[in-house]
């Protein structure tokens, strides 16, 4: 009934005891972890030693996931950094858009609400990873509780063992407690790893939004990469309106019956009277180009 | 009997749904073997849900190997592959 699939299910094999044609998955599993906890007892001379080299190792261990955690809440807060940047990012261009609006310029508002669509996606992703880091924060933390609540009981057990049982004995008292414990630092481990995978990967994610972020670049994230294009224009705008306050706020202030028409539209034939008044000037030179320099 | 749902920790299941989840863990093994992600992922789904269901959390304080190890909600059959590949992979 020992159906051989491959060399890595060989384990179901003594599970194929009620005739199925595969053993479950979870079973599978279970022996896989038993057997990873009987070798490490069985390595040993004496059994107690195994207790004392184990709650090292459990020790060892809950020191490591309390950092993982501590590394996860510092990746999460960068996170919320970073979305905090892109928000103001985000907002500017916003602003930018109703200015360009207000000014007339439909073209410089929907370059802005271009760019913004493109932060706002990027914000979603950043928002979807830090859920993701959030859940695994989360995890973590409860499974430093579960494996400290399991530590200790683990300790106080083996304290028992060694002062009541000889070698032998305790061989068979510390069975389902080594295995046990075992099973839970198994765990625990797989947890971390894949924490671990995760924070990597969004910290070299969040390294390339941070280049980002201070190169200015995602301003331009649709654009040529040409500074805030956007601003500059708006600011030539608002100047250039500015100059048109100013102007009529000084015509407001002249006193009524000035020559205000001179100043508004001077004479016409004013402007070309210097050139005409340079060729009177200077006769005897005809041959003289523009661009020639005066000796 | 106690089964643990990795990631999540171990629950105390009544011995008389014992054959209930055989049945669906047989299941699961059975779509690990087909290697159909999306079989897995139903077979997966109506195990936990099953044990959830009539499952007790174990106190945090007990120590005992649980006869059944059931793969976290999100796991997928590369993960199961690493599980059952080499016993190198799983920590601890």
């Amino acid at each position: 009934m020992c159906r051989s699939m491959s060399v890595s299910m060989s384990v179901r094999c003594p599970l194929d005891t009620k005739g199925s044609a595969v053993a479950g998955l979870a079973k599978r599993l279970s022996l896989i972890f038993k057997a990873k906890a009987s070798k490490a007892i069985d390595r040993a001379e004496d059994p107690r030693e195994t207790l004392d080299y184990s709650y090292e190792k459990q020790l060892e261990l809950l020191q490591k996931v309390r950092r993982g955690v501590a590394d996860v809440a510092t990746s999460r807060k960068r996170l919320e950094l970073q979305m905090t940047g892109l928000q103001q990012q985000s907002d500017k261009l916003q602003n930018q858009a109703q200015k360009a609006i207000g000014a007339g310029r439909e073209d410089l508002a929907r370059e802005a609400l271009t760019r913004r669509s493109g932060l706002q996606a990027q914000m979603g992703d950043l928002q979807a990873q830090h859920a993701q880091l959030d859940q695994e924060e989360q995890k973590l933390i409860t499974a430093s509780q579960r494996l400290s609540s399991k530590v200790e009981s683990f300790r106080t057990r083996k304290e028992t063992i060694k002062a009541t049982y000889t070698a032998a004995e305790a061989q068979t008292k510390i069975g389902e407690a080594f295995s046990g414990i075992s099973e839970e630092m198994s765990d625990v481990g797989l947890a971390m790893q894949r924490a671990e995978d995760k924070t990597a990967t969004l910290q070299a994610r969040s390294g390339a939004i941070d280049e980002l972020l201070a190169s200015g670049a995602l301003e331009d994230a649709s654009s040529s990469g040409r500074g805030d294009d956007i601003q500059r224009e708006l600011d030539a705008l608002g100047s250039s309106s500015d100059v048109e306050l100013e102007l009529a706020k000084l015509k407001g202030e002249l006193p009524a019956g000035a020559p205000a028409k001179q100043i508004e539209a001077p004479p016409a034939g004013a402007e070309a009277a210097q050139p005409q008044q340079s060729t009177q000037q200077s006769p005897q030179q005809p041959t003289q180009q523009p661009g020639e320099a005066q000796p | 009997m106690i089964v643990r749902i990795l990631g999540e920790g171990q629950l105390s299941v009544p011995d008389v749904e014992m054959t209930g989840l055989n049945e669906l863990d047989d299941a699961l093994g059975e779509a690990v073997e087909s290697g159909d992600e999306t079989r897995f992922r139903s077979a997966l789904a109506a195990l936990l849900g099953r044990v959830r269901q009539v499952g007790a959390a174990l106190p945090d304080d007990a120590l005992k190997p649980s006869e059944l190890v059931l793969p976290g909600p999100e796991s997928d059959l590369d993960d199961v592959r690493d599980l059952l590949g080499e016993e190198g992979l799983i920590p601890g």
